[in-house]
């Protein structure tokens, strides 16, 4: 087991790697001159805007900042973005906000989901079952902007319920409509997928063995029918939380959550290299991280699956 | 409005609440200005993340410029109609134009205690002009003498020539040539002076800048992407002084969630209303929306180095492009009213300002006059029927999109030549083509005043080899107008000579002025007594509570 767990480790490596290489890259191709678009309509005084790429090591050849970026990371000094704050304070005022936004998306869309679904497959071809249906694809259906606006205006605005965007904690009371924002999308699949899963298992012959045994029906459900069908859900969950940090973009705008997203997206567009690698680099891990810890938890769920050799 | 009766019991209930538990509004000083209003209210308003650290030198773009005009004062500064105003100068004096003796009142501090002097300013201005330094509104130091050394890149010196300091008090300027509107110029934020730590350690101090504004920066003040928190300043003195217990920038990704607040009164002022709410926003708002013309307008530069744009053809295809352009049409169709369409190449809040320059009918409609221009220039240079006329515009923010789409589509209408939008994906990438003149057609340019006066629509653009002349326009005859402009005894005089040159701008037409700026905003229903200046930015100061 740990053996695994450390050769996972070391695979994190080549995608680290891999990882900073390739956004480096796309972002040092994005046109346009960084600097230049510092002096907006205003006139470039030459000498400011080469002391400027001096500083951010933009006068360099491509090679030649990507090492200069790598040998920061391993001293630990991300560099500066263009406001001259360090990138890893940056990084540590985001990521936290990100991340309690979508931790707090992926226990709704996984509570709600799983237990819709669960019903859902146990009743299938009722009325609830139909319902729940019709509401997941319609879900799937409208873009998350126009979900993230409607629920704005309707909660936000109209009603008063909550307020339309996050105050400056962005506290989890203020999160709690953003993260529903952002995780109606997988909670309509994380539902679909329980209720297929339990369907399938409902008729396996070990859940026709367990209730032929006497047990009751809820042991039934909890132990042989839930258990075994949350196998391929936990996988789609452990990709999602990856999928929700990143792409939280749009809900951030919506409800102005000041995270990942909102800084990313500055930074892409003022071409600041240093600060997208290193918001990319932190998200691609996370991936990994979640990734493996999906798989960790396989063997938890079904003892069949063992990493031993 | 629909929801108004139940925001309306929510507001009682509020009431209620607070009467029961016995803690009413603290500030009942309802009444104490002369234009009366709660002044123990703060202010809640829209910002964005400033660019760069809030040095005065330093930034230049809106989100940053705001912060800093509030916590600095400078020299002068301009009333809402865009007058100077003395601030800190006791006196401004210059006869010929080019050497100038300023004044500085005394008894004068920074928040940190430190006395404002003569030096102060000298100090400050030589930092933010040497090259050493970077500074990016380091330009606008560029008429002082001694500039050039100072700014050359790699130069090692520190100090403009120009600049002398007389007494604790006193201090002189000498330009390199004459300028008359100079002395206007003192108002922009470039030009306030700060304490010497500063100068020491700039970065450090544009975390946490120590101004002598109307406002100081509150403890821990600036939380990057989230909010930027103002207090009053107690020791400020000047004009501008603070009606409100003070004003927190809250900083928004996007207008239309700011918007949103606005309307459920999570926001006190909106200074722009976005593109979406522009329909609605007056049934939304009532009357709490202000509709006023502002210093900056819109045009499209036309690059003079494409060769079927360059020579009398040029001219004549410039005029009739103008002519075929309905501004009225598109400033009442696509911005509701949100433009006014131009009359000239500066903003009618300006000091000088005219609508009827000699040439000026270049700039109306008429679909006749527009196809027989462009007749004569293809008697003289056929235009490719292949050809594709493009309007470029940076398509990351602003909108120009949809305008640019009802001009592409009137040129073809009325001229029956290919037209075409080009969108830039980002600001950055339109610039770097056209600092680096290798723009394929004409591209959008928009000017906002750094300073209010017409020279500066017309100099920084216009001149020959001028920093943002992007239409690459070189006119020796226009460069001379504008000299005499800057050479003349009197401001009046100054502006007459600067419509002078104007004329021939309006036949030349470098580039083809659309509409003026006009600042539509809007603010909640817990806050009164807001009004826009001349550059468009709500007066913060003036804001008070109901």
């Amino acid at each position: 087991m740990s053996t695994y767990i450390l050769k996972r480790f070391l695979q994190l490596i080549p995608v680290f790697l891999g990882a900073t290489l390739l956004v480096y890259f796309l972002v040092f191709s994005l046109p346009g001159d960084p600097i230049v678009a510092l002096f907006g309509d205003k006139p470039v005084n030459e000498a400011v805007a080469a002391k400027l790429r001096m500083q951010y090591h933009l006068d360099q050849p491509f090679w030649m900042q990507y090492l200069l970026y790598l040998k920061s990371i391993f001293t630990f000094d991300l560099g500066q973005d263009f406001s001259g704050r360090p990138i890893a304070a940056v990084l540590g005022e985001v990521f936290p906000v990100t991340a309690r936004l979508a931790i707090m998306a992926l226990i709704f869309e996984a509570f709600f989901g799983i237990v819709f679904g669960l019903i859902a497959g146990l009743r299938k071809g009722k009325l609830f079952d139909a319902t729940v249906l019709v509401a997941s694809l319609v879900v799937i259906g409208i873009p998350i902007f126009v979900l993230g606006f409607l629920l704005q205006f309707t909660i936000g605005v109209q009603l008063g319920w909550a307020k339309p965007t996050v105050s400056s904690a962005a506290t989890i009371p203020d999160l709690i409509l953003p993260a529903i924002v952002l995780g109606l999308g997988s909670f309509a699949y994380v539902l679909r997928l329980t209720r297929t899963s339990v369907i399938e298992n409902m008729n396996a012959d070990y859940v026709r063995t367990a209730t032929a045994k006497g047990l009751s029906r809820f042991q039934v459900v909890r132990v042989h029918i839930l258990r075994n069908s949350l196998i391929p859900v936990i996988t789609f969950l452990g990709a999602d939380l990856g999928a929700l940090m990143g792409g939280a973009i749009v809900t951030e705008g919506i409800f102005n959550v000041p995270g990942v997203g909102n800084r990313l997206y500055r930074a892409v567009l003022s071409g600041e290299g240093p600060t997208v690698v290193s918001i990319v680099t932190v998200l691609v891990l996370i991936y990994c991280l979640s990734n493996l810890l999906v798989d960790l938890l396989y063997g938890w769920l079904d003892p069949r699956i063992r990493y031993d050799s | 409005m629909r929801f108004s009766r139940t925001s309306k019991a929510l507001g009682m209930v509020a009431i209620a609440a607070l009467a029961l538990t016995g803690c009413g509004a603290s500030g009942s000083a309802t009444g104490s200005g002369s234009t009366g209003g709660d002044t123990s209210k703060v202010i809640l308003a829209d910002g964005s993340e400033p660019q760069r650290p809030l040095m005065p030198a330093d930034t230049n773009e809106v989100g940053g410029g705001k912060v800093i005009d509030m916590i600095f004062a400078g020299l002068v500064s301009y009333d809402p109609s865009g007058k100077p105003v003395n601030e800190l100068a006791e006196s401004i004096e210059g006869k010929d134009g080019q050497h100038f003796t300023i004044k500085v009142k005394k008894d004068q501090k920074f928040t940190n205690g430190e006395a404002i002097t003569a030096k102060s300013f000298v100090d400050s201005w030589n930092f933010g002009a040497a090259a050493k330094n970077a500074q990016l509104s380091g330009g606008f130091f560029e008429s002082i003498k001694g500039y050039d050394e100072a700014s050359a890149e790699g130069s090692t010196v520190e100090t403009m020539s120009g600049l002398k300091v007389v007494d604790d008090q006193t201090f002189t300027v000498e330009l390199k040539q004459p300028e008359s509107d100079w002395p206007l110029r003192l108002g922009y934020t470039a030009f306030v002076p700060v304490p010497s730590g500063a100068l020491k350690d700039p970065k450090g101090f544009g975390e946490k800048p120590v101004g002598n504004g109307p406002y100081k920066l509150a403890d821990g003040g600036w939380q990057h992407n989230v909010q930027i928190q103002l207090v009053p300043n107690p020791d400020y003195s000047g004009p501008r002084k603070a009606k409100n217990a003070g004003v927190t920038f809250k900083i928004y990704q996007n207008d239309d969630s700011a918007y949103q607040d606005l309307m459920s009164n999570n926001l006190d002022i909106l200074q722009t209303i976005p593109t979406s709410a522009l329909k609605n926003f007056k049934s939304d708002l009532g009357d709490r929306t202000i509709n006023k013309p502002y210093a900056g307008n819109q045009t499209i530069a036309i690059p003079e180095y494409l060769p079927e744009w360059s020579g009398e053809a040029g001219k004549l295809r410039r005029q009739a492009i103008s002519m075929a352009i309905n501004r009225e049409e598109i400033t009442k169709v696509i911005f509701n009213g949100a433009r006014q369409p131009a009359k000239d190449f500066t903003a009618p809040v300006l000091d000088g300002y005219s609508d009827s320059i000699a040439g000026a009918e270049n700039l109306t409609f008429n679909a006749d006059k527009a196809k027989e221009a462009w007749a004569k220039a293809d008697a003289i240079q056929k235009w490719d029927a292949n050809k594709t006329f493009t309007i470029a515009y940076n398509a990351d923010k602003g909108g120009h999109k949809a305008w640019v789409e009802a001009v592409v589509n009137q040129l073809k209408n009325t001229l029956g030549i290919k037209v075409e939008g080009k969108p830039y994906a980002t600001f950055k990438e339109a610039r770097n083509d056209a600092t680096a003149k290798t723009l394929t057609g004409s591209i959008r340019a928009g000017w906002q005043a750094d300073y209010p006066s017409l020279y500066n629509f017309l100099g920084p653009i216009y001149k020959t080899g001028a920093g943002s002349n992007d239409a690459s326009y070189a006119n020796p005859t226009f460069d001379k107008a504008i000299s005499d402009g800057l050479n003349a005894a009197s401001v009046s005089d100054g502006n007459k000579a600067m419509n002078k040159a104007q004329e021939i701008l309006l036949t030349d037409l470098p580039a083809i002025p659309l509409w003026y700026q006009v600042a539509q905003g809007g603010w909640s229903d817990k806050v009164t007594n807001v009004d826009y200046g001349w550059d468009g930015v709500p007066l913060y100061y003036n804001v008070t509570g109901k």
